[in-house]
């Protein structure tokens, strides 16, 4: 549920490694990345932040398939179209 | 934005939402639970259900921690709060939440001393620039949130925080999904599951869905296309005939969930032998309350709080909107005596809840005829 | 206790234990007051529905379809009806610009004042002066922190009366200054806050004629409050009011939206957010002058301050009787405040501007009016939002990025940082 929105982190702060500086289109909070300890975070990923806290490491790999899927959709929306008015007809 | 942006292209949903229509047998209806107020949030505020056909229902299920907490808590929370040398913090979402004698926002007006923090951490710097006053955190949500308080708890604890409590309302997701599926008068398909509930629990928790219940669950993420590529996957289940556990947030949401989290509310947490929801009744092991041996950041041992149960008004059909058995203009007292300036039940106090969502964003979204009945 | 599936990360919690589990209280649980008089009333509305309908004769269950029909038209008739203030003590609500703010001017004040001047309830009200046609405006400013990036009170409060005078069509004139300080205020800071004032003055074209000064004991007044009133001469023949919007009309807007609103949230530190915005606060005469000279067909002109675009547009369509169509896309929003609206969970619709105004133009004129805009400093960013249309009245839609449609309602109060 609950607001989640996605952060790159720019860097860690220097006497509290469990705080990092995260920017969201322009926008820079510290927040909380202990619950990211077994991640290896480095400056440049990218993560969920809830409530000042990161909850996860976005994937980026998994994105890009998720991007790639809606792509091939995009693409393949013309050809669907005329599938389905094929089908339609008895 | 990046990994917002993308998500929300409207030619790729015409695509999905061809690819849905295509996928509908002719005659049937189908019926989809997103459990998940953040979801029901993102279904109206994009004007989604416009791409749907019109064989596919979405019903808005209880997942929205704000909404199902009861009257007689927020009485508690507001009693909390009128103690004199208690600061309470509490994020927005609850500050409209009525209780029987109005709400923080009321409390506020009459001097109560309440700040609207945007993080568990922020109410640690409000105890520690304030040590002659007593902070108590309004903690709220499911497991999604569980784990920042857990970590706040940890922090306090190692800082020796004196004067640092929390009011603990997280609720847990499955027993209430659980508590859906076992009701009697509801018949779904398939379930659009918790995204950031999942990035702690992971996956595995919703397998009872499909193995004991035989529905499909996908884990959706909160973007437009993320919610309509996941009901085209569970169409394409449906016309299967499958039933499994599916992860379309996959980006975010790791199989197995967040161990580190899970371990923090271990730590700091355990369940209620019950719990109190809005709408649903009793449910047993369905709520989070501090462990014992982080006792002095537990407000309501350190606290007494009245603990008076205040009764669901008679005509409050919230139980029956958040089982998804009604749609919200079917209650009888959607926009009359439940508005949301005057919200009786909490469907209508959070911007999530069925009915503030369908109030604010959906009245005119259809001009598509809907039939009433559930089934 | 049992520990449950928390503690093992994976396992399914699916079958919660059984036995052995504590019993729930007995015994009859309390009820609401507040609750129970709410229900009372609708009891006593839907009875004389029913009545209503039955005299037509229907006797069947009516299908969904007709059902929520008539739910929405109760809705709707809620809404128009006479607006009763339900609290018994002023919340910030009350102040936030929204329903609330609007149910308090209506059932309290424009109740008790009435009088054919302030009832359309304008920025400014027109006055015939010895046949001279006269805007006249008042206004408070009690913002906190009261200096923050791009401005501070001072400057606020002189362009917000400026732009409240420009709305009408007015050349803002004369402007009088009020100041409430609080006991153990910096001097300082107040001298730093009247220069401010005086370069917006000056920037404006217009002085600061007279004005007042009272102190308070420490703990009111949050340091300062500044209370405002501007007189401007209205030299056009035009009648700009929003409920001249017509249908086909075209709404434009002057600037990227919520920069003065976010700024306020962020500069008031407990966000512990960091970003590279300002407030826009600017005076909007020269704009105005710009736009009515470019184009004759000018509806309506709002600034939009608190309550932010999208209370405007609710205005627009209530006080016409007409339907607002928005299109999301082509509303301007930097990314940065967008960025910020998104973490905090805020729409940036409903955030205060302090810089920028709506405009409502025939379609003949939409494109000068648009150019007119950009052409001026304070309009580079002006771009066309949407249109008025015939259906449905007092309603205003927006057609998101998404290709959806959704309602853009008022809020009942400040639009709160939403965690879920």
């Amino acid at each position: 549920m609950c607001l989640g929105i996605p952060g790159e982190v720019i860097e860690f702060l220097p006497d509290q490694p469990d705080l990092a500086r995260v920017d969201v289109s322009g926008v820079r909070r510290v927040i909380n990345v202990g619950l990211l300890e077994d991640d290896k975070l480095e400056p440049g990923d990218w993560v969920l932040i809830h409530v000042g806290f990161a909850l996860s490491k976005i994937d980026e790999a998994e994105a890009a398939a998720a991007l790639q899927f809606l792509e091939g959709i995009g693409q393949a929306y013309e050809d669907e179209l005329a599938a389905l008015a094929e089908s339609r007809i008895e | 934005m990046k990994f917002v942006d993308e998500f929300r292209d409207a030619d790729k949903a015409h695509a999905l939402a061809a690819r849905i229509t295509a996928l509908c047998e002719p005659g049937r209806q189908y019926k989809l639970m997103e459990v998940c107020g953040g979801h029901t949030h993102t279904i109206y505020k994009h004007g989604l259900e416009d791409y749907l056909p019109e064989q596919v229902t979405l019903v808005h299920g209880p997942g929205c921690p704000v909404c199902v907490i009861p009257m007689g808590r927020v009485d508690d929370a507001m009693a909390l709060a009128s103690d004199p040398d208690v600061i309470m913090t509490s994020f927005g979402d609850m500050m409209r939440v009525p209780g029987s004698n109005g709400s923080f926002f009321d409390a506020k007006a009459r001097g109560t001393d309440i700040r609207m923090v945007y993080s568990p951490l922020d109410s640690l710097k409000i105890a520690r620039q304030n040590p002659d006053k007593r902070v108590v955190f309004m903690a709220i949500g499911f497991e999604t949130t569980a784990p920042s308080t857990a970590m706040t708890v940890l922090r306090a604890a190692a800082e020796g925080l004196p004067n640092f409590s929390v009011f603990c309302n997280h609720v847990t997701i499955i027993p209430a999904i659980k508590a859906i599926l076992d009701s009697p008068d509801l018949r779904l398909d398939g379930f659009i599951g918790p995204g950031h509930v999942s990035t702690v629990i992971g996956c595995r928790p919703y397998e009872f869905i499909a193995r004991d219940y035989g529905k499909p669950v996908v884990v959706a993420g909160f973007e437009p296309l993320d919610i309509l590529q996941s009901i085209y996957m569970l169409m394409l289940q449906l016309s299967k005939g499958t039933s499994t556990v599916e992860n379309q947030y996959s980006r975010v949401v790791p199989w197995d969930g967040n161990p580190v989290a899970l371990r923090a509310i271990g730590q700091t947490m355990e369940l209620r032998p019950y719990f109190e929801w809005r709408g649903l009744g009793f449910i047993s092991h369905s709520a989070l309350a501090v462990r014992e041996e982080y006792a002095r950041f537990d407000a309501e041992r350190l606290f007494s709080v009245p603990g008076v149960r205040v009764a669901d008004p008679k005509a409050c059909q919230c139980g029956e909107v958040l089982k998804g058995v009604l749609k919200p203009w079917e209650c009888k007292v959607f926009g009359t005596a439940c508005t949301p300036e005057t919200p009786i039940g909490t469907c209508m106090v959070s911007p999530e809840g069925a009915c503030a969502a369908y109030y604010n964003y959906g009245r005119l979204t259809r001009q598509r005829v809907r039939e009433a009945s559930p089934s | 206790m049992t520990r449950g599936h928390l503690d093992s990360p994976g396992v399914a919690a699916g079958t919660p234990p059984d036995g052995g589990v504590p019993a729930p209280p007995d015994g009859a649980p309390a009820s609401a007051g507040w609750v129970e008089r709410a229900l009372r009333e609708h009891d006593e509305q839907v009875q004389g529905e029913t009545a209503r309908f039955e005299r037509h004769g229907s006797p069947q269950p009516l299908p969904g379809t007709v059902r929520e029909e008539l739910v929405l038209e109760r809705i709707d008739r809620a809404r128009r009806a006479r607006p009763r203030v339900k609290e018994d003590r002023i919340t910030m609500s009350h102040g936030a610009g929204g329903k609330a703010t609007q149910t308090l001017i209506e059932a309290v004040f424009l109740d008790t004042f009435r009088n054919p001047l302030l009832e359309p309830l304008e920025d400014a009200a027109r006055l015939h002066v010895n046949g001279a046609r006269v805007a006249l405006t008042t206004d408070s400013y009690v913002v906190s922190p009261l200096f923050f990036p791009g401005g501070d009170i001072g400057d606020l409060a002189v362009n917000g009366t400026v732009n409240d005078l420009s709305m009408a069509g007015a050349v803002p004139l004369y402007l009088s200054a009020g100041f409430i300080l609080e006991e153990g205020f910096p001097v300082a800071d107040l001298t730093r806050i009247v220069a401010s004032m005086q370069a917006a003055a000056v920037a404006a074209g217009v002085q600061v004629v007279t004005g007042d000064t009272k102190v308070v004991q420490k703990g009111k007044a949050d340091g300062c409050y500044i209370n405002t009133a501007g007189v401007g001469v209205i030299e056009h023949s035009l009648d700009l009011g929003v409920a001249r919007a017509r249908p086909g009309d075209v709404v434009l807007v002057s600037g990227p939206i919520g920069d003065h609103g976010v700024t306020i949230m962020l500069a008031r530190g407990e966000l512990d957010i960091e970003a590279d915005i300002c407030s826009d606060t600017a005076p909007l005469n020269g704009l105005v002058a710009s736009l009515l000279a470019a184009v004759p067909g000018v509806r309506a002109l709002r600034d939009a301050t608190r309550g932010g675009v999208a209370t405007i547009l609710n205005e627009i369509a209530v006080a016409a009787g007409v339907g607002v169509i928005v299109t999301e896309g082509d509303i301007p929003v930097r990314a940065e405040v967008r960025g910020a609206s998104e973490l905090l969970g805020i729409d940036p619709m409903y955030v205060a501007c302090e810089g920028r105004l709506v405009a409502v133009v025939s379609p003949e004129d939409a494109d000068g009016a648009l150019a007119a805009l950009r052409a001026h400093p304070q309009g580079t960013g002006a771009a066309a939002i949407g249109t008025i249309t015939a259906q449905p009245p007092g309603i205003v839609q927006l057609k998101t990025a998404f290709g959806g449609t959704r309602i853009v309602d008022l809020l009942v109060g400040d639009p709160l940082p939403r965690i879920c």
